[in-house]
């Protein structure tokens, strides 16, 4: 369960910009999820629920924005979309694989008032 | 809650804009709605979630730098014989290479006191609920460790999954997959293998008992990642042990080099 962490983390940034911004609270959170990385989606809407009690983002919606995978196949010269690590390059069939997009985990916008 | 001002959570209530109306803390009207700092906006952040981690960790980076000092994350699953092998490694290396442990568990000092009976100094960090070592807390022991000029090896908490996300500022991450595991582990856990720069295969001592594939396992670590390098060890017996310490000493001769 690093998620809760990473919604630890995640309030945190949030209380940094309700001090640069002053804004009153937050109704939306969006956040940006590479489908290669470490995090659940569904693990990570349930943590926020429980890390975001007491602070601007209380009762906000956890908006998470999916990025595809995306890796340079060695083998064949070409940019290609994966759905997970390990799969087989969809061209040439290689496994010689360089990933280039997935592994986001970014705060990307947030709805204020 | 008042779908106006937002005040009085969970008694939605609606009434006409810019009207008074009677909440549970007395009667107030509002700005219209045309005032911009009552509607609400987006604003763009665009932070990496994990940006103080990282941050942090790119701090403990140059601190090694700055020591002279290689700093080794050793990651595996709970059982793949983590501090076993280390036990083993600083055998050999104490006492005429320095060397430092940073030790993280949930709970106990019991794997710091095995690193300790070896001679090398050793920090054990109890994460208590927390499944991973950050990088605050690896800033926090090696402030206490007064260390430089040596090899630092860190041994994480034994978990597969969030030690990967979180950066601690060491030169190379070094996956532990035991034989007992089973050939799928690089693909069950991808990012871990796809985040260390080396596999050790450990425990191979065991493998006449057992039906496991090393050549798939290792195949399967090359799956998830192309350049991972992979020695095949066994505490218990000695075997590989010296080729670990040739890629040791190749990463000590690295230290530095691109500062």
């Amino acid at each position: 369960m690093h998620e809760v962490a990473l919604c630890n983390s995640l309030v945190g940034l949030i209380q940094d910009q309700q001090r640069q911004r002053g804004f009153r609270r937050v109704n939306r959170v969006i956040v940006e999820v590479g489908v290669l990385g470490h995090v659940d989606p569904h693990a990570l809407d349930f943590a926020f629920d429980v890390e975001s009690k007491d602070s601007p983002a209380e009762g906000a919606v956890l908006e998470i924005r999916e990025i595809e995978g995306r890796a340079w196949c060695m083998d064949c010269s070409n940019l290609v979309t994966i759905l997970k690590r390990g799969d087989p390059c969809p061209g040439c069939g290689g496994f010689a694989m360089i990933v280039e997009q997935g592994d986001e985990l970014r705060l990307k916008e947030l709805e204020v008032i | 809650m008042c779908g106006v001002c937002g005040c009085g959570e969970g008694e939605t209530r609606l009434e006409p804009v810019g009207q008074p109306h009677r909440h549970n803390h007395g009667v107030h009207s509002h700005a219209l709605r045309d005032d911009p700092a009552e509607r609400a906006h987006l604003v763009s952040v665009e932070q990496d979630i994990l940006s103080k981690n990282d941050a942090l960790a790119a701090h403990n980076r140059e601190h090694f730098n700055s020591h002279r000092v290689l700093a080794l994350n050793l990651v595996s699953s709970p059982g793949a014989g983590k501090t076993t092998l280390l036990v083993e490694t600083l055998a050999r290396l104490v006492p005429d290479t320095t060397v430092a442990v940073i030790e993280g568990d949930q709970e106990t000092s019991a794997d710091a006191d095995r690193i300790r009976a070896t001679g090398a100094p050793a920090i054990q960090v109890n994460t208590g609920k927390g499944c991973h070592l950050d990088a605050a807390m690896i800033d926090q022991a090696f402030g206490q460790l007064h260390f430089h000029d040596g090899i630092l090896f860190i041994e994480n908490v034994g978990n597969l999954v969030c030690p990967a996300g979180f950066d601690l500022g060491e030169d190379h991450k070094v996956v532990i997959a035991s034989v007992t595991e089973g050939e799928d582990k690089p693909l069950k856990y991808p990012n871990m293998f796809a985040a260390a720069g080396l596999m050790l295969v450990s425990k191979v001592d065991l493998l006449p008992h057992l039906d496991v594939d090393v050549d798939l396992l290792i195949a399967n670590a090359r799956r998830v990642n192309p350049g991972i390098a992979v020695i095949q060890v066994s505490a218990k017996t000695g075997e590989g042990l010296e080729r670990w310490l040739r890629w040791v000493g190749g990463a000590v001769d690295m230290v530095g080099a691109t500062a």
